[in-house]
């Protein structure tokens, strides 16, 4: 075990920074909901920001993707699924919106 | 073991140890956890494409109900507060996993992450049924078709976790901590880990929004 | 309870009403009597076709023979086999079908003998058994026979997955089969669209019939998917670096790379039209905020990436055809890579252009119409690289060159009907039209299914161990080309003269000639796919003469000919090592082929799981009763799943050790033979003489 020891607390350290930084990204978006702490459009704004940084914290501290040569194999996924989530999801909601633009305003 | 040798294989699988006896087992749960990883990015595009369709029905509310008459932010911090917890214990039972392979310590975290996940589905529940209850089912409307076909698409993927949690205690039992086993429950945290990131895009695409 | 109440919970909606002879007794008129007698007939080829194979497999004692050798078997090589009968049996029904629909327009002028929805049925199961059912069981099945034994692989990375999908996509072509004999299929084409496929105006069991079937087959595409782009990236030989794997294997894992990220779009949108027919929701409704826009778009992004599904391993084939028969390098190797990567991701961006009528702004159009032009460029760089390979060759007329030839020209053609269709303002004017239908057909069929005729021709020998017929096999491919260009080009005509596809009838005779032509072309396919069965009986008959044992019949290049045909279960006795592209030329030129190695191993490879199977029979019980409304059978049914997985998973008998021995023993003897065998040149490449084992002048020529 004990040759593991500096390891092991470099390991925990990593999930009880994920956690932390995980529950303080949570938090703050909550709170502004809450108790209306931004002008909607700017909060709007601020949960986007927020919620795409715990993603990536959460990819970084749970997932254990970083830079490193082992995980690029991995990291090279993600970018490209994320790549094909912006053309197929932003290109729905652009393609939607334009569509109910033109079609169904009321 | 050498201490090197621990930190490359830490390197290569955090959260497992497989020892130094199983080379063929190594390769072979990189093969497994490599396509899992490419199922869970294949999950991801279900899940844009359903947050996308969402986006674009929002405002179809039809004369129902809208996010702010039918969201409860108090219940979605719980819910929150639970999945995220759960992912930090799954990340405890990895941890002892990986480093001293005791049964006992590595079960009770389980269990923990099992309790919390049961937890979030049971208030997740309870949450859809009191929609229902107030007409807003997913029949209202195509704003709540999309909810509907989004959040518990989440839920039942959580359910599905749990269960399979269960599975994996039961198989700690009959096998011991096996090489095949360590390699399900890594794959089972990726999967644990990867539902939070999702729920992180719920609460944030559909509830915060929703209600700011 | 009642006695009907009784029926009801025990089989659901399922009535006499659905047998496809009870509209006839019910109303006798001569219209009821004819599409009657047709869909029973139909309905009897199923039946007595599933009964003829159940009592030949009896009579013969063949059951434990196909359960233990083939059913539950996990060899890629046997799944392979499996999902191209699969496709051939699909593609007999399927191209029946199509003769068919061109013999009602044929006589379609002012009525025609087929009713309205009969005729909608039958080009709503054409479509959707060709995409779904014969395609891509084909390609599937040829990426898993021929490409771990490519890349020096004893299997897929995942081989009690892989059965599992065959079992998938076997379900759902049994739910089209049953639609045959009880009830009726959807009519709204194999594109379904809403609103009309709602269960407002469609509340019959035709559109779940099509959910159901797409939805299996669209899982099971999808775990394909994983497995051949895992098995690709971590089971190559030592030495195999990306930019050494065969053509074939580089559009195998862009194929793949398409099914994981199309195919979710596709299982989403299948999904979301059920939960609109069975619980009420509002995805793609006309009223309650409903939106049926949502569902092209979402279909599209599944069936765009599709259509580069379909044409990429067809690609491959051809570069691994071009190469071989001209005895040459693949030219432009690299470019050819990099071709294929581009079209991939393109492929994600062009879905648009699929429905730019549905009216949104111009600008978005344009967005799509210049991405769908720009796609044709890497297209263009293959076929020229093809056309290059081919130069200075010494090119041979065997059957996959004929089809890569009439690929090459037709491919071409339909290419440039694409770009026209590119341009929003010509789409405006042909949308819908059979100059469209003209189009797609126009790249599906020298695109893939001569693509895959081509490599079906080209890797029989390594399969089964002996050659095709040849004179049989020209004459089929000639029927296929005259066919082709008989059947299809008087539909672009007839698009520009403004017929609407899915027609059942017209009143403008100046079609009549046009449709009369077509409908000789499709005669003259269907006497194509004749002549290949024919090919096949007279191919097994003489299967002795045509034996090629060592397993290089058509002077190989890649590692898949270094073996004896058919393969051994597990393919290379030793792991080769991979020094360059071509392994097994250069082995050839550097007369280091049919070495002994100097020594054998334990093998280890998985044993037969019955897995595929009990998710095919549960999976397709699953989608029947849903379909029927046997709510009883669905729970069962969709229980026995994970039942069946947690069971399965406590199973730790999952490997079997082939000794060291056997494998000597094996490989010595074919390496006997192979030294008694005398080399033949290409010019005999055709006669009995080849019995697999090619003299390399021709190698050494040109590597």
């Amino acid at each position: 075990m004990k040759r593991n020891d500096a390891q092991y607390h470099y390991d925990l350290r990593i999930y009880q920074w994920g956690l932390g930084l995980a529950l303080l990204l949570t938090a703050i978006p909550f709170a502004l909901v809450a108790f209306h702490g931004a002008p909607p459009s700017v909060l709007l704004w601020m949960i986007g920001v927020l919620g795409l940084i715990q993603v990536i914290v959460h990819f970084r501290f749970f997932l254990h993707i970083d830079l490193s040569s082992q995980k690029r194999e991995d990291l090279h996924l993600i970018l490209f699924t994320v790549l094909l989530l912006v053309i197929m999801a932003g290109g729905t909601i652009w393609i939607m919106h334009n569509l109910a633009e033109r079609m169904m305003a009321s | 073991m050498s201490a090197g040798n621990v930190n490359t294989e830490a390197l290569k699988h955090p959260g497992i140890n497989l020892g130094e006896a199983h080379g063929e087992a190594h390769t072979q749960a990189e093969g497994v956890v490599f396509g899992f990883w490419v199922f869970l990015m294949s999950d991801f595009i279900l899940f844009g494409l359903l947050f996308a369709t969402y986006a674009t029905m929002v405002d179809h509310t039809a004369g129902g109900p809208g996010p702010k008459a039918l969201f409860d932010l108090k219940s979605i911090s719980i819910e929150t507060f639970a999945l995220l917890l759960s992912s930090f214990t799954f990340g405890m039972a990895s941890l002892n996993l990986k480093h001293g392979e005791r049964r006992k310590p590595i079960i009770l975290w389980l269990l923990a992450t099992l309790m919390l996940g049961l937890i979030f589905l049971g208030l997740e529940l309870h949450d859809f049924s009191s929609m229902i209850d107030k007409g807003a089912g997913p029949w209202r409307s195509g704003f709540l078709s999309a909810f509907f076909g989004l959040v518990p698409l989440h839920g039942l993927h959580v359910a599905t976790a749990s269960l399979w949690l269960i599975v994996m205690l039961v198989q700690m039992g009959v096998f011991g901590l096996t090489p095949r086993v360590k390699t399900r429950l890594l794959r089972l945290g990726l999967f644990w880990h990867f539902l939070d990131i999702i729920w992180v895009g719920i609460f944030s695409i559909v509830y915060l929004a929703g209600l700011s | 309870m009642t006695a009907s109440d009784l029926w009801h919970l025990v089989f659901g909606r399922l009535g006499l009403q659905s047998l496809p002879f009870w509209d006839m007794i019910q109303h006798p008129t001569p219209s009821h009597i004819i599409n009657g007698i047709i869909a029973t007939g139909a309905a009897a080829v199923v039946v007595i076709g599933a009964l003829v194979t159940v009592f030949l497999i009896t009579k013969y004692r063949k059951w434990g023979v196909l359960w233990s050798d083939w059913l539950t078997s996990v060899d890629h090589k046997k799944i392979g086999i499996m999902y191209i009968v699969l496709a051939f049996v699909m593609l007999a029904r399927a191209l029946i079908e199509a003769l068919l629909i061109r013999t009602q327009q044929a006589d379609g002028l002012n009525g025609g003998f087929l009713s309205a929805d009969h005729f909608a049925q039958l080009f709503s199961t054409h479509g959707t058994i060709m995409i779904f059912f014969m395609a891509m069981p084909f390609l599937i099945g040829l990426i898993n026979f021929v490409m771990p034994q490519q890349i020096g692989a004893r299997d897929v990375s995942f081989p009690m997955m892989n059965s599992i999908s065959l079992g998938l996509t076997a379900a759902g072509a049994a739910l089209v089969m049953v639609s045959l004999v009880l009830g009726k299929f959807e009519t709204g084409g194999w594109t379904a669209y809403p609103p009309y496929t709602e269960a407002a105006f469609n509340p019959g069991p035709g559109v779940d019939y099509w959910i159901w079937a797409i939805a299996l087959s669209s899982i099971g595409t999808t775990m394909t998917g994983i497995n051949f782009a895992v098995t690709i990236y971590k089971k190559r030989a030592p030495g195999m670096t990306l930019f050494r794997m065969p053509l074939f294997t580089w559009t195998a894992l862009c194929t793949a790379i398409l099914m994981i990220f199309a195919m979710p779009p596709l299982t989403a949108v299948s999904l979301m039209l059920a939960l609109d027919r069975y619980l009420d929701f509002h995805f793609f409704t006309n009223g309650m905020g409903g939106n049926m826009m949502n569902f092209a778009n979402l279909f599209w992004l599944f069936g765009h990436p599709e259509v580069y599904i379909l044409i990429l391993p067809a690609f491959g084939v051809y570069s691994e055809v071009f190469s071989t028969f001209s005895g040459k390098r693949l030219y432009g190797y690299t470019s050819l890579v990099y071709a294929t990567m581009a079209i991939a991701v393109l492929s994600f961006t062009v879905w648009l252009h699929h429905f730019f009528t549905m009216g949104q702004s111009a600008n978005i159009n344009a967005v799509f119409g210049l991405l769908t032009m720009i796609i044709g460029i890497p297209t263009g760089v293959k076929i020229y690289d093809w056309l290059l390979t081919m130069y200075q060759g010494r090119v041979r007329f065997t059957v996959p060159l004929i089809y890569a030839l009439a690929f090459s020209v037709l491919f071409v053609l339909g290419g440039l009907s694409g770009v026209l269709l590119a341009n929003p303002s010509i789409d405006f004017q042909v949308h819908n039209s059979l100059f469209l239908v003209a189009h797609f057909h126009n790249m599906l069929i020298p695109g893939l299914l001569f693509g895959m005729l081509a490599g079906y021709h080209f890797w029989f020998p390594k399969a089964f161990g002996f050659r095709l017929d040849e004179r049989w096999g020209r004459l089929s491919a000639y029927l296929w080309i005259s066919g082709f260009i008989l059947a299809f080009f008087p539909l672009y005509a007839l698009g520009l003269m403004g017929m609407t596809r899915r027609t059942v009838s017209y009143f403008d005779p100046a079609y009549t000639p046009w449709m009369l032509v077509a409908e000789v072309g499709a005669l003259v396919l269907t006497a194509a796919l004749t002549t290949l069965v024919i090919q096949l009986i007279v191919s097994i008959r003489e299967r002795k003469a045509n034996a090629v044992p060592v397993g290089d019949p058509w002077d190989g290049r890649s590692l898949e000919w270094a073996i004896a045909a058919p393969s051994p279960e597990w393919n290379f006795p030793v792991i080769p090592t991979v020094t360059d592209r071509d392994p097994f030329a250069v082995a050839k030129a550097q007369h280091t082929a049919y070495q002994s190695p100097p020594a054998y191993e334990d093998i280890t490879l998985p044993t037969n799981s019955a897995m595929g199977m009990i998710i095919c029979v549960v999976g397709g019980l699953l989608g029947f009763a849903l379909v029927w409304h046997m709510w009883w059978l669905a729970i069962l049914s969709a229980l026995a799943v994970p039942v069946a997985v947690i069971a399965k998973s406590f199973d730790t008998r999952t490997e079997k050790v082939i000794p060291a021995a056997e494998v000597r023993q094996q490989h010595q003897a074919w390496l006997a033979q192979a030294r008694q065998e005398t080399p033949i040149s290409r010019q005999l490449e055709t006669s009995p003489d080849n019995h697999g084992l090619a003299d390399n002048t021709i190698a050494e020529a040109s590597t």
